[in-house]
């Protein structure tokens, strides 16, 4: 197969890729962030303790973990044909992708809003805040740069749910890596889809990287990455000091 | 830390007592008790607690780690319920606001909106900036973005740090954090001010710098501060009044003159150590304390003169105590405490408060009981 066979098959199967992960990233988040925020406010010693909705969320998502996303997905048929009208294809995918992530971002959220310090949230509460008030100015926004980690997380996680998508004939890069490149022996074609899969995951990842240190930076609860700070410290600064002082004693 | 000489209304070490302080109770705790259950365990952190903070006074309560400070603080707005007892707040029953469960009512909330909290950890959002932090109580009371801005930064100014006011607090040394948080606390225009080990994490300058403004703006605003504290030092410097915590409960309290002429206070004692034993087993060791105009008189060579006795001066000290000028000395007479009933006699005509210091203390009430000196 040639490249200009290759490319219309690529940028086909580039754009239905960024349509499933794109749409399903927006759902799990919408869903996902006020379930691992409602597992933290229903635990033990939280602002809405709850054990029976704590535990009973907490199995539901352990559960929706355990699952195998290609059983998820056959599972979910009758479900997706319910809210989507039918199962198969881009649109329909959606739905298994969004629900196979949910639980996962779920958990990451919690394990983000956890670390949020109580004093903040006792601050807020001493000046007369809601539990909602101390959701929105303190939660979300303190764990805001591990939040930003959590959805980059998620998406690298979605492209890899939505190669398994072409079984419901959703098309995207894995599955066009699958169908057209591996069960057809194009070596060729599969290599190359596989090769822009990786620069895609590889690109979301930096990008997700970057906002969430320039959040963190902000804070200042962390500072530059350490591979940076490396660098850093060959820069010559006290040398250049100290020389400055001598030159000024001499 | 250069600041704004306007935040010193009354400058100078022997300043009378501020006039801001009047009789109306801001914050009655009456009963208070909290017990926490945990793991089948039960600890009574508070026990019993009865306090009465004035209008307008800085009220110190200190105790050793444990005693049950923290807790007693944080039942007053709340943040922690108390097993048992009751809370008022500027006439109002906090206790009765509650509501059920751990959820604060909308009216307990209105309320905590107009107590300020400063915290040791300063717990200032990162994710703000300072500006933002100070606005926040602002926001929760539904203010508008002009007003907020406004508001917020009057009171940086206020504290010393209207240049500060976009920088994020992980720009921010410990002092000035705690600066942001003060300022935060007087957002909602409170009457009383709670402050948890507020200078704990801050070096003795910063303490001091700290201390000073919590002091001034008792003053210019009369504002009403409860604070909480394991350091003698700031008792001494900025209290008008003080509880002694042991063990979840007041062991004494009261305003710090009171307690200074308590005799066998534990408080006064340590806001006031004179050091210096008996030399020998026949003798009578006093302590003795000067208060206000008595301070300079020649009571001791007086004495001697009069009862032609040999006084040793075994420690003295005189300090400035909550802005009043204070004296101490420790003494020793021969001969034994009846042999000396006389020249004691003279000293406490003299308008001073004498306190004989031994085991075998005739005049001395126990040490151990629970005094309430306040009226
Ligand atoms: N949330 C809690 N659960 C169980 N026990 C607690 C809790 N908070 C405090 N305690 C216990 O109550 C007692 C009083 O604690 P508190 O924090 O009020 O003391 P403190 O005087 O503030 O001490 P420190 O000077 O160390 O801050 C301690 O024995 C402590 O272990
Ligand atoms: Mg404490």
């Amino acid at each position: 197969m040639t490249w200009s066979e290759m490319q219309p098959l690529l940028t086909q199967a580039s754009w239905d890729t960024l349509y499933m992960v794109g749409w399903s990233t927006l759902v799990t988040v919408v869903l996902g962030l006020p379930l691992g925020v409602l597992l933290v406010l229903t635990d033990r010693g939280g602002l809405l303790q709850n054990v029976v909705v704590n535990k009973v969320v907490g199995q539901v998502v352990n559960f929706g973990r355990s699952l195998p996303f290609i059983i998820l997905l056959i599972a979910l048929i009758p479900f997706t044909k319910m809210i989507m009208g039918t199962y198969i294809g881009r649109d329909a995918s959606i739905v298994p992708l969004a629900i196979g992530a949910i639980p996962f971002f779920a958990r990451l959220v919690e394990t983000a809003v956890r670390e949020v310090d109580h004093g903040l949230v006792e601050a807020v509460q001493a000046m007369g805040g809601s539990t909602w008030t101390v959701v929105r100015r303190v939660l979300v926004p303190e764990a805001l740069p591990s939040l930003v980690s959590s959805v980059t997380t998620t998406v690298v996680a979605l492209i890899g749910y939505s190669a398994m998508a072409g079984a419901v004939a959703a098309g995207g890069l894995g599955d066009l890596a699958i169908k057209q490149g591996y069960l057809r022996f194009e070596t060729g074609l599969m290599w190359v889809t596989v090769a822009v899969l990786a620069v895609v995951i590889a690109l979301i990842q930096y990008a997700g990287d970057a906002v969430a240190r320039a959040l963190h930076r902000r804070g200042g609860r962390g500072g530059p990455a350490p591979r940076l700070r490396l660098l850093k410290a060959k820069e010559p600064d006290a040398p250049a000091g100290a020389t400055d002082e001598a030159r000024q004693a001499a | 830390m250069p600041r704004s000489d306007r935040m010193h209304p009354c400058p100078g070490a022997t300043e009378p007592r501020h006039s801001t302080v009047t009789e109306t109770p801001v914050i009655t705790t009456s009963g208070l008790t909290k017990i926490y259950r945990s793991g089948g365990r039960e600890v009574t952190a508070i026990d019993g607690v009865d306090l009465h903070v004035r209008e307008g006074e800085v009220y110190g309560v200190i105790g050793q780690s444990g005693a049950g400070k923290s807790s007693l603080i944080r039942c007053v707005n709340l943040l922690e319920r108390p097993t048992s007892g009751t809370v008022t707040v500027d006439g109002q029953d906090l206790t009765a606001l509650a509501g059920r469960g751990q959820r604060a009512s909308r009216e307990l909330r209105q309320a905590r909106s107009r107590i300020g909290m400063v915290f040791q950890h300063f717990n200032l959002l990162s994710s703000r900036t300072v500006q933002d932090n100070v606005e926040l109580p602002l926001e929760i009371l539904g203010r508008s973005g002009r007003e907020r801005s406004a508001k917020a930064l009057e009171l940086l100014d206020l504290v010393g740090l209207a240049d500060k006011a976009k920088a994020y607090p992980a720009q921010l040394s410990g002092g000035q954090k705690q600066r942001v948080g003060i300022a935060r606390a007087l957002a909602g225009d409170p009457k009383v001010l709670l402050s948890d080990e507020a200078t704990s994490a801050l070096d003795p300058e910063t303490t001091r710098s700290i201390l000073q403004l919590l002091r001034d703006l008792n003053r210019q605003l009369g504002l009403t501060v409860l604070l909480i504290t394991h350091e003698m030092d700031v008792v001494k410097t900025v209290c008008d009044s003080a509880a002694l915590m042991e063990r979840g409960r007041v062991v004494e309290s009261g305003t710090v003159d009171e307690l200074l002429a308590t005799p066998g206070s534990q408080l006064a004692a340590a806001l006031f150590p004179v050091g210096g034993g008996a030399s020998g087993p026949d003798s009578t060791v006093l302590d003795i304390t000067f208060h206000g105009e008595s301070t300079g008189r020649p009571v001791i060579s007086q004495l001697a003169r009069t009862y032609n006795v040999d006084v040793s001066i075994l420690g003295a000290a005189v300090d400035t105590v909550g802005g009043a000028q204070i004296g101490r000395m420790r003494i020793e007479l021969p001969g034994r405490y009846d042999d000396n009933v006389v020249p004691v006699g003279f000293l406490r005509e003299q308008g001073l408060q004498v306190e004989l210091v031994g085991q075998d203390a005739p005049a001395r009430p126990a040490g151990s009981e629970v005094k309430e000196v306040a009226k």
